[in-house]
C-alpha cells in the first residue's frame, strides 16, 4: 500500500512524497516505512511507542485512533495511509529558530 | 447547517445605494442577496495575523463588504514578506503591519470600520480582544498563539477558521464550533521546538498563503451567510506542487482537553510553556541544551585572529547558493551519513540560516563525540552584524 509522506518528514524518508510497502495490517504498513526508514521512528512514535501527539496517521480519509481495529485495522493494496503532522507557518517566526 | 450570526432581519443593517452598486454581484446571487449582504455588512470578523494567510483573508473580507474587520498584529513589514504578504507594498516596508493593511483595506472599501489591536495575541489580552467579534480568523504562523486562539475560541464559543501553511502544503478547517471538533481534538500537543522547522528555515511558496488565506476568507463568508456546507469535522489539505486538494475526517474527542465532556483547560494557560519554549539564553551564558554558542562578533574576531576551527554548514545546497560564507556544506538530514567525513580533532562550528538547523547539528555532533559551537543567528546574523554583502534571505 501506498504511504504519503508529508513535506517535514520527507527528509527522513530518502525525500520520498510516497513511499510504497506490502502490508495486511496499519500496523504493519507503519512497522514496514520505519522499518526501511528508521530516521523516521522517533519523529513518529515518542519513547514509549506511542504515536506523537502532534502526527496523525489516516487510513485512507479516517484518523486511525477512531476506527475500531485502531493499528490492526485490515488494508486493502488500493488503501492509503496520510501521515499528517501539524505545521505552522506563514513569516519568520523567532521563537522557533533557538 | 452551521449558523452564527443570528441576527435578527430587523436588526440588519441598511446599504446605501453606493454600497448596492458596490455590492450588486453579490446581491444578484440568491445565495447572498439584500439579507446576505446585510449580515455580512453587521457582521464583525477578527484577523489575528496579518501576514502571509491575513494579507488575502481581510482583503477579500473587505472586498466582500464584511462590516467590522479586527486585526491584530505587532509586527512591521520586512522585505523578505513581500514575496507572499500581498496587502503590503515596498513602501511600506518598516512600518507597522496594521498600520499598512488598514490603509489598503480603507482604500478598498471606506465604507467597513477597522479595529487595530497593536500586540502581540496573549492569554491576558485574547479574551477582551475577542469579545467583541463573531468570527476568529486565525492567520498565525507559530504553534503558542496557535493554540491560544483556538482555546481562547473554544472558551468563548467563536467559531475559528483556522489556515495553517508549510512549503508547498496548507491545511484549512473551521475549529471551535459548538458541534465539531478544534485544534486540540486534532493535535492535543504540540511538537517540540526544532522537530519540525519554521517557515523561516523552511521556506515557503509564496502563492501558498494565498489560496489558503482565500479558503479561510470563503470559510468566513459562508459561515456568515449560513450558505453552503462550511468545513467543519474537516481537514482540507492542499498540496499546490501536486495540485491537489484532499480532504480528511475530523471527529470532535470526548476526551480533548478543552472543548471535550470533561475539560480539564477552562482558563487561558502560558502557551510559550506549553510549547516547550524556553526564554532566549543570555547574551554571557551561551548553553543552549548543552551546546556552547558563539556569536557573529566573536566568531569573526577568532577567525580573523586565525584560531583553528572547522566552519560546518548545515543547509540545503539551495541555499548555499543564496549566500554562504566559506562553511563546509553537509545538510542537516545528511549529517549522521557523512559524520565520516569531520574531524573529531578539530572544533567544529556548526552554521545554519538562522541558528536553529544548526544547533540540531550541533547537538547531533556532540553527543557523537565532537567538538562544536553553534553559530547563533546564523548566516543572517552574520549579513546583519558583519558583511551585509552577504544576502539575508
Amino acid at each position: 500500500m501506498k504511504i504519503h509522506i508529508p513535506t517535514p518528514l520527507r527528509q527522513f524518508a530518502a525525500k520520498q512524497a510516497t513511499v510504497t510497502v506490502p502490508a495486511s495490517t496499519v500496523g504493519e504498513a507503519l512497522d514496514a516505512l520505519t522499518s526501511t526508514h528508521p530516521e523516521l521512528k522517533k519523529h513518529l512514535y515518542s519513547e514509549d511507542g506511542r504515536l506523537r501527539a502532534f502526527v496523525n496517521v489516516y487510513l485512507n480519509d479516517e484518523d486511525i485512533r477512531y476506527l475500531s481495529d485502531k493499528e490492526n485495522t485490515a488494508v486493502k493494496d488500493g488503501d492509503s495511509l496520510s501521515i499528517i503532522p501539524s505545521i505552522a507557518g506563514g513569516k519568520e517566526d523567532k521563537t522557533w529558530q533557538l | 447547517m452551521a449558523t452564527l450570526t443570528e441576527v435578527p432581519a430587523v436588526a440588519l443593517p441598511s446599504l446605501s445605494n453606493d454600497e448596492i452598486a458596490r455590492y450588486s454581484r453579490h446581491l444578484i446571487l440568491p445565495e447572498v442577496g439584500m439579507e446576505g449582504q446585510q449580515k455580512l455588512k453587521a457582521a464583525r470578523v477578527l484577523c489575528v495575523g496579518t501576514g502571509g494567510l491575513g494579507s488575502p483573508l481581510a482583503y477579500y473580507l473587505a472586498a466582500a463588504g464584511v462590516g467590522t474587520l479586527g486585526l491584530v498584529d505587532f509586527d512591521v513589514v520586512d522585505s523578505s514578506n513581500l514575496q507572499r504578504q500581498i496587502i503590503h507594498s515596498t513602501k511600506d516596508i518598516g512600518r507597522l503591519k496594521l498600520d499598512s493593511a488598514e490603509e489598503k483595506l480603507t482604500a478598498l472599501n471606506p465604507h467597513m470600520k477597522i479595529v487595530k489591536f497593536n500586540t502581540m495575541l496573549l492569554s491576558s489580552n485574547a479574551l477582551e480582544i475577542f469579545k467583541d467579534f463573531d468570527i476568529v480568523a486565525d492567520g498565525t504562523d507559530n504553534f503558542p498563539t496557535r493554540y491560544l486562539v483556538n482555546d481562547a475560541c473554544v472558551l468563548s464559543g467563536k467559531p475559528n477558521v483556522y489556515g495553517s501553511i508549510f512549503r508547498f502544503e496548507g491545511q484549512a478547517s473551521i475549529f471551535a464550533t459548538e458541534e465539531g471538533p478544534c485544534y486540540r481534538c486534532l493535535y492535543p500537543e504540540p511538537p517540540p521546538p526544532g522537530l519540525v522547522p519554521s517557515c523561516a528555515e523552511g521556506g515557503v511558496l509564496g502563492i501558498l498563503p494565498g489560496l489558503v488565506g482565500v479558503i479561510q476568507a470563503t470559510e468566513v463568508i459562508k459561515l456568515i451567510l449560513g450558505q453552503g456546507d462550511p468545513l467543519i469535522g474537516r481537514l482540507l489539505l492542499v498540496d499546490s506542487l501536486g495540485m491537489r486538494f484532499r480532504e480528511l475526517k475530523l471527529r470532535k474527542n470526548p476526551d480533548c482537553p478543552v472543548c471535550g465532556t470533561h475539560p480539564t483547560v477552562t482558563k487561558l494557560i502560558d502557551y510559550e510553556q506549553f510549547c516547550g519554549i524556553q526564554p532566549a539564553p543570555a547574551a554571557d551564558a551561551p548553553l543552549v541544551n548543552g551546546i556552547r554558542q558563539i556569536g557573529v562578533t566573536e566568531f569573526k574576531q577568532q577567525r580573523d585572529a586565525g584560531k583553528d576551527f572547522f566552519l560546518l554548514d548545515v543547509r540545503e545546497p539551495h541555499e548555499f547558493k543564496i549566500a554562504e560564507i566559506g562553511g563546509y556544506l553537509i545538510p542537516l538530514g545528511d549529517l549522521q551519513k557523512r559524520v565520516g567525513e569531520l574531524d573529531k580533532n578539530r572544533e567544529i562550528v556548526v552554521q545554519c540560516k538562522s541558528g536553529g538547523r544548526s544547533q540540531k547539528g550541533a547537538e547531533f555532533l556532540q553527543q557523537a563525540g565532537f567538538k562544536v559551537k553553534n553559530l547563533a543567528g546564523g548566516i543572517n546574523a552574520w549579513s546583519e552584524q558583519i558583511d551585509p554583502r552577504v544576502p539575508k534571505y
